[in-house]
Order: C-alpha cells, then sequence, then structure tokens
C-alpha cells in the first residue's frame, strides 16, 4: 500500500499561510481523483483543494479555521499503489469472499461503488434493504429497546437536566453504555424539539446554546470592523435629501430605454455626484496610512459597494468611476455584485477602493452609523427614500425624501469638510442636472 | 399571640423536615419550622448518632477485653478493662447536643423561623401549636407533614419498668446483666450486638424464623456468626408471651412449643416502628391513607392540595437519608422548580457486627423481576486490607443484567462497609455497567477493592480469588 501526502498548496498571491475554511473528507472516506477534500481562504479568495488521487482519507491535520502554512501536510490518501504486498484496503474487508476480491494497480471507480454499497448494505437489517438512504452508522451500544414500563436509564444529573426542560426521558434515546441516555443524548433530543413538535404543554425555556466558529469570511469581516472601529474616531453627519427631482429624471431615463442600456438605480447617480464632490474636496477620496503618518489623495475614485451575499458582507470595487458614465457606473455594479454573490468575484475586484458607499435600499432605516472601510476616510450610507410632507413656505407638498448617513475619520475630515461635502452632494442630487453640468 | 403566616411550614424538624425547611429557606420560601422536642427528631436524638455512638464504644470496649483475655493476634495486652457507661452516655449526649444545636443555627442562617410546641391542624392551611407561652396559630400557602415515626409497643410487654424502646436502651447507665430483646431486626440486632459487647447476657426473641428478614442468609450469615460467638443466645420462631409473675424474666414459647423462661433484667422491645399519624389533627383533615402510612404521589403531595408528607410518616423504608431527599425536593417544588422522586436507589445499611449495605436489587429481587442476571461475589479474606484489619469476614456482591451488564444492584457485609455504601449508591444512580467499575482505579491497599474484584469476578475474570 502507498500512501499520497497530500500538501496545502500555493495558492498564489505570494501567500504564505491560509485559512482552512471547510473540510469536505473525513478519516475513512474514500475519495476520487478531483473529488474537493478541503477549502482553503487567502486574502479575499476561497481555493478549493482537489483530490490528486483515488484512495482513502487516512489522516487529517487541522481544525476549520485554523492557518495552515503553504506546504504542511494536511491529508493523508491510501492509494493502491505499485509494489502492493497485496494487503487490501480496509473498506473492502465487508466483502467475505463472496466475489472475486478486486486486486487491481488502481480500484476502477465502478470496484470502488461496489465497496462503498457493501459497506453500508451490511449495516442494515434485511427488511429494510428498500429503503435507499445511505444513512450514518447505527449508534454504538444502542443496547435493547427499554422493556415496556422500565425507567429510563440516566445519571441523576441528566435526569434533572431533563426535568428542568420539562423531557419525559421516557422519550430520550440513549446512546451510552447500556442504553444509558446521556448528556449529549438530552442536547440532540432538545435541539429536535426545537424543530417544532411540542411534547411538554404550555411555553418552555429554551436553554439550548449552539457555538458558531467565527472562520473565514466572517472572521476577516469581524476583524476589519474591529479594526475600523478601534483605529479611526468616527463622525457621522445625516442630511436629509429631496430627490423628487432625481426621482422623476430617473423615472425618464429609464422609460426611454434603448437597448444595451442597464436600468438605472439612484446609486449610479450618486456616485456620478461623488465623483463632482470629491473633484472639490480631493481630501475625502482617500486612504490614511496612521502608521506612517501620510494621507494619500487619489486621483482616481474608486468606489467599493458594501453588498450582502449569502456568506456574510463583501465590498466589490468600482474602479475609476470618474471615467465611467453613468449607464457605465450602473453597468459596473451590477456586474460587480452578480459576481460577488455568486462567489466568482476576482480578488482584485474586491479591492483597491478609496471612499465606500453603503445600501440597503429599501432595508435602508432613516438613519443609520456606517463603519468607514479602513484605511479609507470616509463612508456613505443611504437610508431609505419615502414620500414625506415638506414646508415649502407656505404649505405642506408632498416630496420623495431620503436621508444619507455619512461617517468620516475625524481624524483627517473635519465637521466643517465632512458637512461640507455632504451639502455638495445635496445640492447635486436636489438638482440632478448639475450632476451632469461641465463646469 | 399574634397569628403567623407563610409560605411554607414544616411540622417536624426531624431529618426529612429540617432539610426541607434549610433548602426552602435557601430558596428565599418564607418558612416555618414547627419542633415539639429538640431538632434532629429521632434520628439525632434517640436513633441512628446515638445508637452508632454506644455501638462504637461497645466495639472498642470488646477489643480491649478481648486484649485482657489474651485473644489477641496482633500481640496487645491490657489489663482489667472496664466502661463507666454513664460516661459513655454524657459523651455520646454531647455529640447529639453538638449535632441539635448545628441544625437549629442552620435553620437560622438559612432564615427559618423556629416554633416550639406540638402541631395540630385546625383545617388545611392553618395550625396552631401548643407553646410554652400560649397557643400559636400558624396560617401557611403549604404544610409539609414529616412527624415521623416512634417505636411499636406489643400489648403484653408495654414499655415501662423494665421495658425498654431502642430511646430507653441508648440512655441506660448501667450495662443490664442480662438483656432480653425482643425482635431480631436490625435496631435489635445493632443494640443486641452492643450491649452483648458491653458484657451483658444477651437473649434474642425472634416470632420469624431468621435474623434481618430483609436480607437474604448469604448478607446475615457472617452477623449470625458473630453473634454466636459473642455467645448471643438466639431463638428464632418463638413468639414472647409477656413478663413472669414476678417481673425477673421475659416468658416466650418456642416454634415446638416450648415454654422458654429468660432471665432478664432488662427487655428491649424493638418490633419495628410506626408512623406518627396520630396527635397532630390528621383528624381535621381527609389525608388519603396508604395501609397505616400517609399516601403520597411522586411529588411527597398529599390527598390534599398544598399538604405534602415525607419521611417515615408516608412510608418504607424508613430511613433517614430517604427522608431528607424527599425533603429537599418538596423545598424545591414549593419554590417552582420542576421536579419528582426519580431516586434508583435507597442505600440501606444494618451497623451491625459486621456491617451490612444494600443498594439496589438483591439477586433474589433481580430475579424475581424476571431479570437474566450475573453475580460476582468477591470475600474480604482475599483482601490484603481486610487482613491488617483483623476483618476477614464477609463480601461484596454485585448483581448485573447479563445482557448488557447494567448493574442492579450491590450488596456487601464485613467491617466498616457502611462507608462503600457512597461507591455503590453512585454507582446505580449513575446507571454503572460492570465494566465502568472493573475499569475504575480502586485504591489499593482498600477495602473497597473488592467492589471492583466483585465486577471482575461477574465479567469472569477476577484477578485475586
Amino acid at each position: 500500500m502507498a500512501e499520497k501526502l497530500i500538501k496545502l498548496p500555493d495558492v498564489g498571491e505570494g501567500v504564505a499561510e491560509a485559512e482552512l475554511v471547510e473540510w469536505h473528507v473525513n478519516v475513512g472516506d474514500l475519495v476520487r481523483e478531483d473529488m474537493v477534500l478541503a477549502a482553503v481562504m487567502t486574502g479575499k479568495a476561497t481555493v478549493e483543494i482537489p483530490s490528486p488521487v483515488e484512495g482513502e482519507v487516512t489522516w487529517r491535520h487541522g481544525e476549520v479555521g485554523d492557518v495552515i502554512a503553504t506546504g504542511t501536510v494536511i491529508l493523508k490518501i491510501r492509494i493502491a499503489g505499485e509494489g502492493s504486498d497485496g494487503e487490501e484496503p480496509q473498506a473492502e474487508s465487508g466483502d467475505r469472499g463472496e466475489e472475486p476480491r478486486v486486486k487491481p494497480a488502481v480500484l476502477p471507480v465502478a470496484a470502488l461503488e461496489q465497496a462503498l454499497e457493501k459497506k453500508v448494505e451490511s449495516l442494515k437489517p434485511k427488511a429494510e434493504m428498500a429503503a435507499p438512504s445511505p444513512v450514518a452508522k447505527a449508534p454504538p451500544h444502542a443496547g435493547a429497546p427499554r422493556a415496556e414500563g422500565e425507567k429510563p436509564l440516566a445519571p441523576p444529573a441528566v435526569r434533572l437536566r431533563a426535568k428542568e426542560a420539562g423531557i419525559d426521558l421516557r422519550q430520550v434515546a440513549g446512546t451510552g453504555p447500556a442504553g444509558r441516555i446521556t448528556h449529549e443524548d438530552l442536547d440532540a433530543f432538545l435541539n429536535s424539539q426545537g424543530g417544532g413538535g411540542a411534547v411538554a404543554a404550555g411555553l418552555q425555556p429554551n436553554k439550548a446554546v449552539q457555538e458558531v466558529k467565527v472562520v473565514g469570511l466572517r472572521r476577516r469581516i469581524a476583524e476589519k470592523m474591529a479594526l475600523s472601529k478601534s483605529r479611526i474616531p468616527h463622525i457621522t453627519y445625516v442630511e436629509e435629501i429631496d430627490m423628487t427631482a432625481l426621482e422623476e429624471l430617473r423615472t425618464r431615463m429609464n422609460g426611454t430605454q434603448k437597448p444595451g442600456r442597464p436600468k438605472l438605480t439612484i446609486l449610479p447617480f450618486l456616485m456620478r455626484a461623488m465623483v463632482k464632490a470629491l473633484g472639490e474636496q480631493p481630501g475625502i477620496n482617500a486612504l490614511y496610512d496612521d502608521e506612517a503618518g501620510i494621507v494619500r489623495q487619489y486621483g482616481g475614485v474608486h468606489i467599493g459597494i458594501a453588498a450582502q451575499t449569502p456568506s456574510g458582507l463583501v465590498v466589490p470595487v468600482v474602479k475609476h468611476a470618474e471615467a465611467r458614465d453613468i449607464f457605465d457606473c450602473a453597468r459596473e455594479v451590477a456586474r460587480l455584485s452578480d459576481a460577488a454573490k455568486n462567489g466568482t468575484a476576482l480578488r482584485e475586484e474586491l479591492s483597491g477602493s478609496t471612499i465606500t458607499i453603503s445600501s440597503l435600499g429599501a432595508m435602508g432605516g432613516i438613519v443609520s452609523t456606517p463603519v468607514i472601510n479602513h484605511p479609507e476616510v470616509a463612508i456613505i450610507g443611504v437610508n431609505k427614500l419615502a414620500v414625506r410632507p415638506h414646508w415649502d413656505g407656505t404649505q405642506f407638498v408632498p416630496r420623495k425624501m431620503m436621508n444619507l448617513s455619512s461617517s468620516f475619520d475625524h481624524r483627517v475630515v473635519d465637521g466643517w469638510d465632512a458637512a461640507t461635502f455632504v451639502q455638495r452632494l445635496k445640492a447635486l442630487m436636489e438638482t440632478p442636472a448639475l450632476i451632469f453640468v461641465e463646469e | 399571640m399574634k397569628e403567623i403566616t407563610c409560605k411554607l411550614l414544616v411540622i417536624g424538624a426531624g431529618p426529612g423536615g429540617y432539610v426541607c425547611a434549610i433548602r426552602a429557606g435557601q430558596l428565599g420560601v418564607d418558612t416555618v419550622i414547627v419542633e415539639m422536642a429538640k431538632p434532629g427528631g429521632t434520628c439525632l436524638n434517640i436513633g441512628c448518632i446515638p445508637s452508632k455512638a454506644i455501638i462504637h464504644a461497645a466495639d472498642d470496649f470488646a477489643k480491649t477485653v478481648a486484649m485482657a483475655a489474651g485473644r489477641n493476634a496482633m500481640g496487645i495486652k491490657a489489663d482489667n478493662p472496664a466502661i463507666d457507661l454513664a460516661k459513655t452516655m454524657a459523651w455520646k449526649d454531647g455529640i447529639t447536643g453538638r449535632l441539635t444545636m448545628g441544625v437549629s443555627s442552620l435553620l437560622k442562617k438559612a432564615g427559618v423561623k423556629i416554633v416550639v410546641g406540638r402541631a395540630k391542624f385546625r383545617d388545611g392551611k392553618t395550625v396552631a401549636v401548643e407553646t410554652e407561652t400560649g397557643e400559636q396559630v400558624i396560617r401557611a400557602e403549604n404544610i409539609v407533614i414529616a412527624t415521623g415515626s416512634a417505636p411499636v409497643e406489643l400489648p403484653m410487654l408495654p414499655f415501662g419498668g423494665k421495658v425498654i424502646s431502642s430511646t430507653g436502651a441508648l440512655s441506660l447507665t448501667e450495662v443490664p446483666e442480662r438483656l432480653a430483646v425482643v425482635g431480631a431486626g436490625y435496631i435489635g440486632l445493632e443494640l443486641g450486638l452492643a450491649f452483648a459487647k458491653l458484657g451483658s447476657k444477651v437473649t434474642i426473641v425472634e416470632a420469624l424464623d431468621r435474623i434481618l428478614p430483609l436480607y437474604d442468609t448469604q448478607l446475615t450469615q457472617p452477623v449470625a456468626r458473630r453473634l454466636a460467638a459473642l455467645g448471643v443466645e438466639v431463638l428464632l420462631g418463638t413468639k414472647v408471651k409477656g413478663p413472669s409473675s414476678n417481673g425477673e424474666a421475659l416468658l416466650a414459647e418456642t416454634g415446638s412449643g416450648e415454654e422458654r423462661r429468660i432471665a432478664a433484667d432488662r427487655i428491649l422491645v424493638t418490633v419495628g416502628r410506626k408512623p406518627v399519624t396520630e396527635g397532630w389533627g390528621r383528624e381535621e383533615l381527609e389525608l388519603d391513607m396508604d395501609g397505616r402510612f400517609l399516601r403520597i404521589d411522586e411529588q411527597c403531595r398529599t390527598s390534599m392540595r398544598g399538604i405534602y408528607a415525607i419521611g417515615d410518616v408516608t412510608g418504607e423504608p424508613m430511613l433517614a437519608h430517604r427522608a431528607m431527599a424527599q425533603g429537599e425536593m418538596v423545598a424545591e417544588i414549593i419554590s417552582g422548580k420542576r421536579r419528582s422522586w426519580d431516586k434508583r436507589a435507597i442505600p440501606a445499611v444494618c451497623f451491625t457486627d459486621p456491617e451490612i449495605v444494600s443498594v439496589g436489587m438483591s439477586p433474589d429481587e433481580a430475579k424475581a423481576a424476571g431479570r437474566e442476571i450475573k453475580i460476582g461475589q468477591f470475600p474480604f479474606s482475599a483482601n490484603g486490607r481486610a487482613m491488617t484489619l483483623s476483618a476477614e469476614e464477609g463480601f461484596v456482591r454485585v448483581v448485573a443484567r447479563a445482557d448488557n451488564h447494567l448493574v442492579l444492584g450491590i450488596q456487601g457485609v464485613g467491617a466498616g462497609i457502611s462507608e462503600l455504601s457512597a461507591a455503590f449508591g453512585i454507582a446505580v444512580e449513575m446507571g454503572a455497567r460492570l465494566e465502568d467499575i472493573a475499569g475504575t482505579i480502586h485504591a489499593h491497599p482498600t477495602q473497597s477493592e473488592a467492589f471492583a474484584e466483585s465486577a471482575l469476578k461477574a465479567l469472569g475474570h477476577a484477578l485475586h480469588v
């Protein structure tokens, strides 16, 4: 038998380590070539590690969340190699010699499947052969079912917990020795109860605690947020904007669609307004390297758009918004947010922003306190647009109003500058023609 | 006197009552406890504790006597040993005094109000207590009846004069020359053995044909041998007729109809204990009975709402530790916790010589319950520590299910084996299998090794036999 060592590959970008975010195999599993073994994460990209061989996993190193150096052996796979001494892999021992044993140099896939099926069959009683699902092994030491009227077997601490949770232990299966009900059995029962089936009458306290490991993207988000909040003294400034004119214009523009033109949301208008305002205040389109004591003001406006994905928050970046017209901005936002959601966004598309927009659309609320995307110095939060009564001097008129909640790094942006910037955005968006006028 | 109202009233400050009150106090329940004598009940004052003190003193004295008689293998010599029983009793009273004081202070610490006097129900929520200073009325949301039990009297041998109960025996200041003991249950044997060791000529009369009828003969045989060695005459199958006309002897009739005249300076009657169900106003209530006991459910509730009962008044086994566990549970129920009686075993201990312990099912009980069982028995004669204690009599026996090796019961007989009751109890409550016991390292050299060996024996591979 030969053994193949699987090392953590160099996943590019010149990084020396990667975080293990998922195991796809356990020790004892049979794997085929190209089957995914594990997933690791570097920077913002997740890379899957495929199996180069077929065989049985005999050893595994590292837990999800561990940061592992490139080149470390993470798996050992036993393969039927050349010069095999004739010893059979464990998986075949269920064979019982009914069929000639398969002994090729490399197990063909068909044989492997057969072995897998055998393994499953031998675990099932004959009567249940029809049930197709290759379910988990029977619990060890399940023991004979309790006879009628027999008390469930459980240590006093388990009985007490059950009593306090209002659980009748007669309904709990015991997996411990002699069918003893363990704390884990009770946990499993309590968890399964959470799904619906009410057993005891009345309201029951739910004392279940589920531990969720903070790994992968979630850990990165957590670190980033903590960094931003601990390093940057935020100043948040909220202003309301009368969007009635902009909305009229937007409706008109979307109404006269030309083929190939994307549908416009508020975002591209805001982006173009930001380009214009930032032209006058380059100090806000900047990265602050506080260790070096340097603020780098960028000529190019690279706008990060915070986007929710199934695994968490990511920020794809629209590069050079100053060089894009409003339709190009809209097109790029749509493309990037799709890519982020599908997980196909490139690393370059997820970094390099100089300022960020945070928008939750209809969920935007009235006010938010956006957290600056470190090391940027400003973030613009878009709140919900709603029709609100507005006093025009003689009467209340219905206007489409929207708030902008924007945070600035108060170390390098004074309140006056922040207010000036937001007031400029307000002026531009309330009279949207100004956005398009070359001055 | 101003009425007291409280959330919980406990009647009787024996082991069940005082534990209930302390626990309730800990849980912030406004609690009052009524006791007509000293706190601690039978157990602390006239039962468990004083009898153990006397048994211990008798043991030590008997050993010294043996030394003086040259019957000591260790080579210890002694001359003219004597015992001043009055002093022994004073020492014993010192112990019980400390314990009852301890109970009082624990009750106070838990914020429990103690009322001294005889309690009598007026109705299901009201109790009147005759105190030294007058009648105290107490109204309570919940009432726990913990009135305990008292020695059973024989009509032909009423207590008084020469005829004494265990209480009387535990306050004798002179060792009676001749002591007749009626009843070979655990109280009669414990005290009979103790007085035999103190020098009395003891005769035990038992109507049944065996001693300690609650235990199987394997367990009682070492005790029977010890009785014989101490010169105690045991008359089985013998009925007591009454005292002789001159009062100097006990008359009895053996199984064969033979009349026996047992000369006695004292006649100790230990034919059992009866629940105290009278004298506290039960007639004012509507409580269902279970034979001579109060009927309770698995939460110690009686048939009346808000009235609980715990301890000896609720049935067998009449043991202090059962009452304590019930008391604790009831206090928690009253404080709003979800509890019910779910104990697997109540250990029973006989402080005879040697001691007997039984936890869970005996082999006979297991078989009667239709179980396929495995039994492992390990003798102390093969235990090193027992040899160094000159206590080789006895054994540990474990009873387990044959199919999954779940331990159903553990019994044992031997010197000092009462302390092993903890290990036995944990094994049964935790649902141990033979392998769990065999797989636990038992310290060497201790008598507890016999426990692990008995499990190994049941598994078929004991190491030291």
